[in-house]
């Protein structure tokens, strides 16, 4: 676990959100976490850089930006786990790819700028590891107010 | 609906904001726009939804929350709105989802993402939540991840 000085937490906390839009954000939003503008850039370019933040920007929503999005998971039995991880993974829809422990131990994001590439790569998928893909979609998403507390 | 300035924004944005003084006009030139469009754009991107807020994305493993843990339950078809709204409001509960059962081998409909320090932080959060449901629930699991196998960020073509 990273060491954060009280700056550093200070940005973490208090700036998930809400970055001004004007011409001066880091003036801006400086102020109110009582850090002068160069400190707070400074700041934020130290988390960006220690891996404390992946990254200082907008939080683009996938879905809302026209492409399809679609968690699935597989079970996969474990003599062939690696096999099968590389063959999903080879395909470059499948963004984010985590082994979990239960019998459905593989699971994995297809993103894809048409959402009908979604059901392809499924198909593909089940086709070249003979094993079924479920599809879980989401079909609600229920309001989240989380931030990180460091 | 997204026009191909706002995707050249997407894909100028997608490693973050210029870390300088005038962010927006820096990006503003990149793509040959006014610094006034830029942030009009931006602005209207965030009303719609299509970016969900502009800040600090935090890394949960550097952060030193590191048990990811994705719960899983089995709620009755009628109370999901409610405890989709109650689970969501929780501040430990980083994504909250209704998606469908693949029965008999999956009968979990909701799935609520809980970040924490260790495993046992991850479980006394899941069974909190067990308490608020009540019984709306007819069963839940946690799902740990064990290994990345692969991450990578989305990718819009400008």
């Amino acid at each position: 676990m990273l060491y954060l000085d009280p700056t550093a937490r200070a940005i973490v906390n208090g700036l998930q959100g809400e970055f001004p839009l004007t011409s001066r954000p880091f003036r801006d939003a400086g102020r109110a976490l009582g850090l002068t503008e160069d400190e707070l850039i400074e700041g934020v370019r130290d988390l960006t850089e220690s891996g404390a933040l992946s990254r200082f920007g907008p939080l683009w929503n996938a879905e809302q930006i026209g492409g399809g999005v679609c968690l699935a998971a597989m079970a996969v039995p474990e003599p062939r786990f690696e096999q099968v991880a590389e063959m999903v993974n080879a395909h470059p829809e499948v963004a984010h790819n985590y082994e979990r422990s239960h019998q459905f131990n593989m699971w994995f994001v297809i993103s894809a700028d048409d959402p009908k590439k979604i059901e392809q790569v499924i198909a593909a998928i089940e086709r070249e590891t003979g094993l079924v893909v479920y599809a879980m979609p989401k079909s609600r998403e229920f309001f989240v107010g989380f931030r990180v507390e460091v | 609906m997204l026009d191909a300035i706002d995707r050249q924004l997407i894909a100028a944005t997608q490693a973050g904001l210029p870390l300088t003084h005038e962010p927006y006009r820096v990006l503003a030139a990149q793509l040959g726009l006014d610094e006034a469009d830029v942030l009009a754009r931006l602005k209207s991107l965030l009303d719609r939804g299509a970016i969900r807020r502009i800040g600090a994305i935090p890394n949960h493993y550097a952060l030193g929350l590191p048990a990811n843990g994705m719960s899983v339950w089995n709620i009755s078809d009628d109370a999901i709105g409610d405890v989709g709204a109650r689970v969501g409001a929780l501040d430990f509960v980083t994504h909250c989802y209704e998606r469908p059962r693949h029965l008999p081998l999956w009968p979990y409909n909701v799935f609520a993402m809980v970040h924490g320090r260790t495993r046992d932080e991850v479980r006394a959060k899941v069974a909190e939540i067990a308490v608020l449901i009540g019984p709306a629930t007819r069963g839940h699991e946690i799902l740990f991840s064990t290994r990345i196998l692969k991450k990578t960020g989305l990718r819009i073509a400008a």
